[in-house]
């Protein structure tokens, strides 16, 4: 079925616009399959992109994953970062240029990259041409600056070494405080610096002497990272004047070591002084006299402990033998006990055994009663005290044919092992 | 992570799924140690009763995180997951004489990958260096670096990070001729072991958008089997007064045998159960049917469809809007689930699960289909031209808002382009003058609306039938129905003789500009041109 259009009315111009159509929405598109390979071919031939459209090509994207932290890079410059100098470039805060104030040297470089991205779409020239304002590339060069520091882990380092932003002050000297709360930031702080990783933590008032020892030694120890090249002295480009980039070169050098000496002597001033304001070796230092004292008092007091420890040695001896002879007796007891009963068990089944044939009327052999009472005893003689028991439950029923079979089958079992005399037997056979 | 699988494709696309040396082609991602011997796969899989403290699980979704940032619950079954100094994750295992070992969860994906490579070659025959490997949609930008940077370690070249519902639904549109060109929207649903995730993707002129994902990271068959596994030691507890779930060797018993359990119901209706000396030294034997099972679990499968009805919200959508559902992952075997989840759509949204329709791929085999096709996309690139056409310029690309068509005789709206379609783009329609003589073309943004179409229900002929259901609802079939919304251009085809044969064409640039244009279809004839552009 066909798509029939309607008429035209009228004698309308060929073509008219008549409104726009609803804004798009921008999204990533999945880079999978031959038809996203050609839309990449379609899309990469023959065109080169300028840096700002890229950078324009993330922008506004509706993203289907939250990551978390899509704010990063959202903070405000201040109006005197925005207008500060970019000859002046390494006084800038250069986190905040960055909008990363917050996090500093923890940001990691995926933070890094996506706030400069912020900053760049912000800030970029273009854009702000484009928007009326006029030289404004000042602060969009300290940006540039800020990301060639950061994007570079030996420049970074360097700024980091003096990025006295991150610093965490310590409590004033003398002042009320809370002993941990104040220093535990402190050395976090300073630990950053550590080539030694992981640093231990000045931990809580219930460290223990071991963790508070072995984290002073690693202070008192501490090998820093720390380099002052980013203070250095601009060393002029031009060739010229070679004794006076030399001398530049080498003031540069010198003013290095100074700083990093004065920032040695700074680090072992503040263990010192955490150590002695430290509660914790107060603590220690008491708990060590108590223990010497208690040691002394154990000293003397040894002898008589020994004494006592004699005595009661020997009490818990005594006690002893008396429970193991008690215990003997009892277990004496016991197995005379024991054998009585098997003895009256072993008498009860003779007794049974005995009755039994004439409980059976003598199986209607009345007459061979005497025959039968002769065998039966014969038999009760050789029989041992398992047999005794089976036979005596075999018999007990009365049951005629039952007891007579039973005697027979014990006459033969003892027969085969030749404890019996078939020969004997008047009754019975074997 | 409860499986890995691999796969080749040939140049034409046919994709051979790689069975391991076990003859597994869903191979469990389970790493095991007795002494100096590693097991891997089922081997691995099977040490989980005897040796559970040195068998390592579930560590895909630890790469490139924090110890503080996760959740070890996944480990509690193998190897507990401990905090390196670094706040890394790591497993602590016995290895030979008593001596431990620290493996990294990089370390365990580095052991993983050499298996599955390893696999892969022995079943190839010849050296692998390169692979296409697929990731959650959540993975993040540090998770996939760290994963490339493992794969490297194993001595795999990651030519491509691919989502895996993309991956998926490429395999799933692959598998059928021409299928990538029909513009439809999908819900790739895809249920896992320990987690679920969910994607709605729309296919637009062949091109794939995520509109939504959502994420359930402790809702997968491992919560079925723990349906059973209580199940199961109830019965036990009756018969026996003893807890089969107090010691970890006999719970770790239970589980194993619940899964297979859970398995079997998947292809027949009733399943036996049966472990020797479960605890106690009492055996244990009995059977189930699949509709205990389900009943058994049911709040599990109640929970997966609404995860289901979540990602489609996510998206500003409504389940009418689409237009397929697929199942993914190996716990869309489970004939509930499909049947669950079609209950939430119309009847002309399809569900593709194999429990529904038996020509359906293995559900647990899309995701590496998929990958596999990728690898033979891209195989012939280098690896500048890979990376150019990951660029956001390229990635990032604007989409429709609306759909946008033009109006026929009778007034209604004929979809021209749907929205969500990415730029750049061009689309025609054939039409016809019908008698008229001028005809005009009038372009129109479409309006979402919704039709209620009530379906009284037959009339019950049987007397008996008619008590029961006398006051049964009326049936409303809803469905979605584009009619015209804004007018965008109008355009005039002048002096046609009767019947001719038309074309529109709309053609959106890279930059939005919308080019709109008619013309009769005949040798000579000129096309009547104009352009608008997006708000
Ligand atoms: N035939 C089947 N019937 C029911 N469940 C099955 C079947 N085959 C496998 N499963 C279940 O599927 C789950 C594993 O699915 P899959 O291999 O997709 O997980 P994964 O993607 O490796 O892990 P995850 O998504 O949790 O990280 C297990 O719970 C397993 O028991
Ligand atoms: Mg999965």
């Amino acid at each position: 079925m066909s798509i029939v259009l309607p008429a035209a009315t009228g004698s309308a111009a060929t073509f008219e616009a008549v409104s726009k159509y609803s804004a798009p929405t921008r999204r990533p598109i999945e880079p999978v399959g031959r038809y996203f390979l050609a839309h990449a071919t379609r899309t990469l031939r023959g065109h080169t992109w300028s840096e700002y459209e890229k950078l324009e090509a993330e922008k506004n994207v509706t993203v289907v994953e939250e990551n978390g932290d899509e704010d990063i890079g959202d903070e405000e410059q201040d109006e005197d970062l925005l207008a500060h100098d970019p000859r002046e470039w390494k006084t800038a805060d250069l986190y905040a240029v960055l909008g990363l104030s917050h996090l500093r040297w923890k940001a990691t470089d995926d933070q890094i990259k996506r706030a400069h991205r912020k900053q760049v779409l912000k800030h970029h020239p273009d854009k702000k041409s484009a928007s009326g304002g006029l030289e404004q590339d000042g602060f969009f060069k300290i940006i540039q600056k800020a990301m060639e520091t950061m994007s570079d882990v030996t420049k970074r380092q360097q700024y980091d070494s003096v990025d006295t932003n991150a610093d965490v002050v310590p409590p004033a000297p003398k002042s009320e405080y809370d002993f941990i709360e104040a220093w535990g930031p402190v050395f976090a702080s300073e630990g950053r610096f550590s080539k030694k990783q992981p640093v231990p933590s000045l931990g809580d008032m219930n460290s223990t002497k071991e963790e508070v020892d072995a984290f002073y030694s690693f202070f008192g120890k501490f090998d820093s990272w720390k380099t002052f090249e980013f203070k250095d002295e601009d060393v002029p480009d031009d060739t010229s004047n070679r004794d006076h980039k030399r001398y530049i070169e080498r003031k540069n050098v010198a003013a290095r070591k100074k700083l990093k000496q004065e920032d040695n002597k700074r680090l072992i001033a503040l263990v010192e002084r955490a150590y002695s304001e430290d509660p914790r070796i107060k603590l220690f230092k008491d708990a060590a006299k108590a223990e010497k004292a208690k040691k002394k008092w154990d000293k003397e007091a040894g002898s008589r402990k020994a004494a006592e420890e004699e005595a009661a040695k020997k009490a818990a001896a005594e006690e002893a033998a008396k429970k193991a002879a008690e215990e003997n007796a009892n277990k004496k007891a016991d197995s005379k006990k024991a054998k009585e009963a098997a003895k009256n068990a072993k008498k009860k089944a003779k007794r049974t055994i005995r009755a039994a044939a004439k409980e059976a009327e003598y199986f209607g052999d009345a007459a061979k009663s005497g025959d039968i009472d002769a065998d039966v005893e014969y038999l009760v003689e050789k029989l041992d005290d398992v047999q005794l028991q089976t036979v005596s439950s075999k018999v007990a029923g009365g049951d005629a044919t039952v007891t007579k079979s039973a005697f027979n089958e014990i006459a033969a079992e003892l027969a085969g092992v030749g404890k019996l005399q078939a020969a004997h037997l008047k009754y019975f056979s074997a | 992570m409860f499986s890995s699988a691999i796969a080749v494709a040939n140049a034409d696309g046919k994709v051979d799924v790689i069975a391991n040396p076990d003859g597994d082609r869903a191979i469990p991602s389970i790493l095991s140690y007795v002494g100096v011997d590693e097991y891997h796969g089922a081997q691995a899989k099977a040490q989980l009763i005897r040796n559970p403290t040195n068998t390592i699980i579930n560590f895909r979704d630890y790469i490139g995180k924090k110890y503080d940032e996760v959740d070890i619950s996944a480990s509690k079954l193998g190897a507990p997951a401990i905090q390196t100094e670094d706040g890394n994750i790591a497993y602590k295992i016995i290895r030979e004489e008593n001596k431990t070992e620290i493996v990294t969860v990089g370390e365990a994906v580095r052991r993983h990958l050499i298996q599955l490579k390893l696999a892969a070659e022995d079943y190839l025959g010849n050296d692998i260096s390169e692979a296409v490997i697929t990731v959650p949609t959540d993975f993040n930008e540090h998770q996939r670096t760290e994963l490339v940077k493992f794969a490297g370690e194993a001595g795999l070249k990651v030519l491509q990070l691919v989502n895996e519902p993309s991956a998926a639904l490429l395999a799933h549109l692959s598998a059928t001729e021409n299928k990538l060109l029909e513009d439809k929207t999908y819900v790739v649903a895809d249920f896992g072991g320990i987690r679920s995730d969910a994607a709605v993707i729309s296919v637009r002129g062949g091109i794939l958008t995520e509109l939504a994902t959502a994420h359930e990271p402790h809702l997968g068959g491992d919560n079925l089997d723990d349906s059973l596994v209580e199940y199961f030691a109830k019965e036990f507890e009756k018969k026996f007064k003893v807890d089969p779930r107090k010691t970890a060797r006999s719970l770790a018993k239970l589980k194993a045998e619940s899964i297979n359990v859970k398995r079997t119901l998947s292809n027949v209706q009733t399943s036996t159960c049966s472990i020797e000396s479960l605890a106690e030294g009492f055996d244990f034997h009995t059977s189930i049917n699949r509709l205990r099972y389900e009943l058994t679990a049911r709040s599990v499968f109640g929970k997966m469809t609404s995860f289901v009805e979540q990602v489609i919200k996510k998206a500003g959508l409504d389940p009418l809007d689409i237009d397929e559902v697929v199942l993914v992952g190996g716990t869309s075997h489970s004939p509930k689930l499909a049947s669950n989840v079609s209950f939430v759509f119309p009847e002309s949204t399809v569900v593709v699960a194999p429990t529904l329709d038996p020509k359906a791929l293995d559900p647990s085999e899309l995701i590496c289909r998929g990958a596999a096709l990728q690898a033979s996309l891209i195989e012939s690139f280098d690896e500048e031209e890979i990376k150019e056409s990951l660029q956001p310029i390229v990635v990032n690309t604007q989409h429709l808002k609306k759909p946008i068509g033009i109006k026929d005789a009778e007034g209604n709206f004929v979809p021209i382009l749907v929205a969500e379609t990415a730029y750049p783009i061009k689309k025609s329609v054939n039409v016809t003058n019908g008698t008229n003589e001028n005809v005009i073309i009038e372009l129109y943004e479409g309006k979402r609306t919704i039709k209620e179409t009530i379906i009284e229900p037959t009339p019950v002929s049987d007397a008996e039938d008619l008590d029961d259901d006398s006051d049964e609802e009326p049936e409303i079939q809803r469905e979605v129905v584009y009619e015209t919304g804004d007018l965008l251009a109008k355009l005039s085809l002048k002096d046609l003789k009767p019947n001719s044969e038309l074309e529109v064409i709309v053609n959106i640039t890279q930059n939005g500009v919308l080019h709109l244009s008619g013309r009769e279809l005949k040798p000579g004839s000129v096309a009547v041109k104009g352009e608008i552009t997006s708000a």
